[in-house]
């Protein structure tokens, strides 16, 4: 599904064919599948108000309006009939819904990047909230949106919650001033709380590996920190160095390769193709040398949220690779494997990484730098993918279907689907 | 002694002056008469004679004589008279006295050359340890201006080390403080956020209140109609014993997670512990068998009967899989003795190896490294060795059992086929080359033939030419008388050898090797093209010796030449 100012769009996923085509009352700002993919919500914004559509009955037609509340965002829960909205200042959390038509509110919803996690199977849901100064995190269960635990949190200014895939520990963590992460079991008892260290800048974002053994938390330090599930103490550390000297690792650089031109062939005026191709140049994948430095960014001092420290991190789907970002070294994903914790391979691009993402299947990562090229990687090799097609397309953020064999390639006004051939075996 | 008398001595010229103060010294002091007969110093040469004759002349002898006589006694010599008031002398004991005299001037003189030696000895010693003294005062001067430097440069380092470690002290009181400002800026920082979001907070709470009593219509949900759940349920009420219900599964869910890793912990430890078991074993086995001194065995005994017993022990515990303290403790005790164990063997068979095989002595069963691995080796040696002479006998033995029959005969058959082979490769070539031959020759006789016609034509035009001459000639001789045959005869002669020597050889021989092809047809085509050859070609024949067919051919060609000749 994509919308287009005020349409929204359906398409099929195999063929990219149109489905349906809805319109709406006003610029839509966001679209949620609901997870049991029959339903789209489209909120706007501006408007306050929140339309879903079904995928079965096209003629029928919900409308929520949040009215002089206003609306800051809005999402599905996890048994595809509820909708929270969130309304604006956070002044509270609406929760509709879609069967009986009920309305539920949660107060003093927290302002914070990540305040509402549900657990995997959408049994549990956790809020983040503030009152009187102080963090609190209300446990619901989604079924009833019963309150079933509340408890506060030791931390300063709570930023985020994120629930381990097992659903049954609750990662909390502090903003970048003070570097704190706070682990909650289900039932609100604190588990353990982790500290690597007291002034610098603290955590710049945390994951969880598949298994739910593993709690990788990036700081501001560029260095990684993976805990374990069992003792809830780091086993290791991984450091983003700007010199990488070890000759186990690999280290894939981008190259461009000058376009070849059979100057034969040349016509004039030049066919749309050819002259595109012509442009845009061709790149493809080195191996460097170590000792290989790469490009360093020195952060400015004197600005709120540097570009320092890492950034993204993902584990793969089958746990066995993680890899993260330095925003430091902005060009570089790093590639680490779980199995042995040591550093394995570097991908070094010529722009500055966008985005990148595990495909949901097997270890395989695809990344995008803005230019017109999607690269993957997996432990086979790596190999760059050429956008066909007239004039630049720059691919800001990609995402993988959830069967692995294809991604959508989104730039700022476009979209296109990459199709990713199985082997015969 | 007496009195001195004056004794006027007569003296010569030339000592006057040096034996006159002597003498007046002599007077001068009696008491110190040992210091000046001491102080006899040895005369020059040249007044040695002088003095000795100035002292004694034939007037004084008996004066010289006492006086030499009260000298000697009061030296200590006996008397030099024969008796004590006499005036004669005693030779004897005056030649004893000269002697003694001698003696004691020889030992004066030594000594005086001693103590001469002495003094020169002295005197470089004392040169020498003057100039070691001075040396050493320099080298003194010297050490103590470098102590003084050092002793500068010490205090210079000295003053550093305070200026740094001020310094580090002042940084450290630095970060300190900065410390403490971050600390303070910190709680002033929170102090004002919470200040902040209170007011924040009051804001909203004011917003909130607005917009509930606003009650606007507008808030409200427009659904079509209603969508059923996704499980399928209807809505519930929510009552305490939901609660219940709800704090029933969160446990649920809890408990079941926590069980679920307490087996995966399960089962690791127990492979763990499998794995433990088994590396015990795995010592006990590398460890040596224990036969050598009783006091070894005692303990290997022990300890072997402790294995045995752990292991008995722990293999029963194993099976039910109990995981108490006292069992782990035990197991992890028993590993850790083996391992001490072995590490210890390990070590000793290290020393042994360092050492040589002195120390193997007491162990024989345990073969030191080194000497393994050159049996090893050397096994390895021979076994090769044994491997090439077996190969090199199979190869004979091959060799000799070509004796047999049906060896023998397959490989001449063998020999043979590719004999024939040979040959029929030759013979290939040999007919590829008679082909080149042939074709060959074809062209060579092709233009002997075309060359054969030229001349053909040419000798008729000759003939015909000679012809029209000869009766030219003949005109003017048949007017003289008539000509006899042998006269025609010999003209015709006369004619073919004109002929003849109008021939060019290149092409006799032309013929000629196109005649001795073994081919008689060739040269039969020949012969029967070219006529008026046929002369020459007689003529040449019989100068050579030709084969026979072309031989047999030619009585022919002759008959029919002179025929030809005759009808001319």
């Amino acid at each position: 599904a994509s919308c287009v100012q005020h349409r929204l769009v359906v398409r099929d996923a195999s063929s990219l064919q149109l489905r349906q085509l809805y319109t709406c009352l006003d610029q839509i700002q966001y679209i949620e599948w609901s997870s049991d993919s029959l339903f789209i919500l489209c909120a706007m914004y501006k408007r306050g108000i929140v339309q879903v559509w079904s995928l079965e009955q096209p003629d029928w037609h919900c409308k929520i309006d949040e009215g002089s509340a206003g609306l800051v965002a809005s999402c599905w829960s996890l048994d595809g009939r509820h909708i929270l909205n969130t309304t604006e200042f956070h002044l509270r959390i609406t929760v509709w819904s879609l069967c009986t038509k009920s309305v539920s509110y949660i107060k003093y919803p927290k302002a914070c990047q990540q305040g509402v996690a549900f657990t995997k199977d959408g049994r549990y849901m956790a809020v983040a909230e503030r009152r009187d100064c102080k963090d609190f995190i209300s446990i619901f269960v989604c079924n009833n949106w019963q309150l079933l635990r509340h408890f506060d949190t030791e931390t300063q200014d709570l930023f985020g919650i994120e629930w381990a895939p097992n659903g049954c520990v609750l990662a909390a963590w502090d903003t970048c001033l003070e570097y704190k992460v706070l682990l909650y079991s289900l039932d609100g008892r604190l588990l353990s709380s982790y500290r690597a260290y007291e002034w610098p800048l603290g955590v710049k974002s945390i994951t969880w590996s598949p298994s739910s053994q593993f709690l990788a938390i990036g700081s501001f330090d560029e260095k990684v920190r993976i805990l374990n599930h069992v003792t809830w103490k780091k086993i290791t550390e991984f450091d983003h160095p700007a010199t990488i000297a070890s000759k186990k690792i690999i280290v894939y650089k981008e190259v461009e390769k000058s376009p070849t031109v059979e100057t034969e062939r040349l016509s004039f005026p030049p066919p749309r193709a050819l002259a595109s191709s012509l442009f845009s140049t061709q790149s493809k994948y080195d191996i460097s040398q170590v000792p290989v430095s790469l490009q360093y960014v020195k952060p400015v001092a004197d600005r709120a949220n540097p570009k320092v420290g890492v950034g993204m991190l993902a584990f793969s789907a089958d746990n066995c690779f993680l890899a993260t970002k330095n925003d430091n070294i902005p060009n570089a994903v790093w590639i680490w494997d779980i199995r042995k914790l040591k550093l394995s391979v570097v991908l070094e691009q010529l722009c500055t990484i966008q985005c990148f993402q595990w495909d949901p299947c097997q270890p395989r990562l695809a990344v995008c730098t803005g230019s017109s090229r999607v690269y993957l990687w997996s432990p086979a090799g790596c190999v760059v993918v050429q956008v066909p097609g007239e004039g630049d397309f720059q691919i800001m953020s990609l995402s993988w279907h959830s069967s692995g064999d294809s991604m959508v390639l989104l730039s700022k006004d476009n979209f296109c689907v990459c199709y990713l051939e199985r082997e015969e075996v | 002694m007496g009195d001195w008398k004056t004794i006027t001595v007569p003296v010569l010229s030339s000592d006057s002056k040096n034996i006159f103060p002597y003498t007046s010294e002599r007077k001068k002091s009696p008491t110190s008469m040992n210091s000046q007969v001491l102080r006899l110093p040895l005369p020059l040469s040249k007044n040695m004679h002088s003095f000795y004759s100035a002292f004694c002349t034939e007037e004084n002898i008996e004066q010289s004589i006492s006086y030499i006589d009260r000298e000697l006694t009061t030296l200590g010599f006996p008397s030099i008279y024969a008796e004590s008031k006499g005036k004669e002398l005693n030779l004897i004991s005056i030649i004893n006295c000269m002697n003694e005299l001698l003696v004691l001037q020889h030992k004066n003189l030594r000594a005086q050359e001693e103590a001469e030696m002495q003094h020169l000895k002295l005197g470089s010693d004392m040169d020498h340890l003057q100039n070691c003294y001075a040396k050493l005062k320099e080298q003194l001067e010297l050490s103590k201006r470098e102590i003084v430097g050092l002793q500068e440069r010490d205090r210079q380092l000295q003053s550093k080390n305070r200026n740094l470690h001020q310094l580090l002290k002042n940084e450290k009181d630095e970060v300190q403080k900065l410390q403490n400002i971050i600390s303070s800026r910190a709680t002033q920082y929170n102090h004002d956020m919470k200040r902040k979001e209170r007011e924040y907070n009051k804001l909203k709470e004011r917003l909130h209140q607005l917009v509930m009593n606003k009650k606007d219509k507008k808030l409200a949900m427009e659904v079509l109609n209603y969508v059923g759940r996704a499980d399928g349920k209807r809505g519930a009420w929510r009552t305490d014993k939901t609660e219940a219900r709800n704090e029933e599964e969160m446990y649920k869910v809890l408990l079941s997670d926590y069980e679920q890793r307490q087996k995966q912990l399960l089962l690791e430890n127990a492979e763990l512990k499998k794995i433990l078991q088994q590396m015990k074993k795995d010592i006990i086995s590398l460890l040596p068998p224990q036969k050598q001194k009783p006091k070894e065995r005692s303990e290997d005994g022990l300890v072997l009967s402790d294995q045995e017993e752990d292991i008995g022990e722990l293999n029963k515990e194993n099976m039910w899989e109990l995981s108490c303290e006292t069992v782990r403790e035990q197991l992890t005790n028993s590993i850790r003795k083996q391992w001490r164990m072995l590490k210890n063997h390990v070590e000793k068979l290290d020393n042994q190896v360092s050492r040589g095989h002195s120390g193997a002595l007491n162990e024989k069963d345990v073969i030191s490294r080194e000497d393994h691995e050159l049996e090893t080796e050397k096994l390895e040696l021979e076994i090769q060795q044994c491997k090439e002479m077996i190969k090199t006998q199979q190869q004979l033995l091959q060799q000799q059992l070509t004796c047999d029959d049906d060896t023998t005969l397959l490989l001449q058959d063998c020999y043979l086929l590719e004999e024939r082979e040979r040959l029929q490769e030759e013979w290939r070539l040999f007919r590829e080359q008679k082909k080149n031959f042939e074709k060959e020759r074809k062209s060579f006789t092709e233009a002997a033939i075309r060359l054969g016609l030229e001349r053909k034509a040419f000798e008729e035009d000759r003939g015909t030419w000679l012809k029209q001459q000869f009766l030219s000639m003949t005109a003017d001789c048949k007017q003289s008388e008539n000509v006899t045959t042998p006269s025609a005869f010999l003209r015709s002669k006369y004619l073919v050898q004109i002929m003849l020597l109008h021939s060019s050889d290149p092409d006799i021989r032309l013929v000629k090797s196109a005649s001795r092809q073994r081919k008689p047809p060739y040269v039969l085509s020949a012969s029967v093209s070219a006529e008026s050859y046929q002369t020459s070609q007689y003529i040449a024949q019989n100068s050579v010796v030709s084969e026979q067919p072309a031989a047999d051919n030619m009585p022919n060609l002759w008959v029919e030449s002179d025929d030809k000749e005759e009808t001319e």
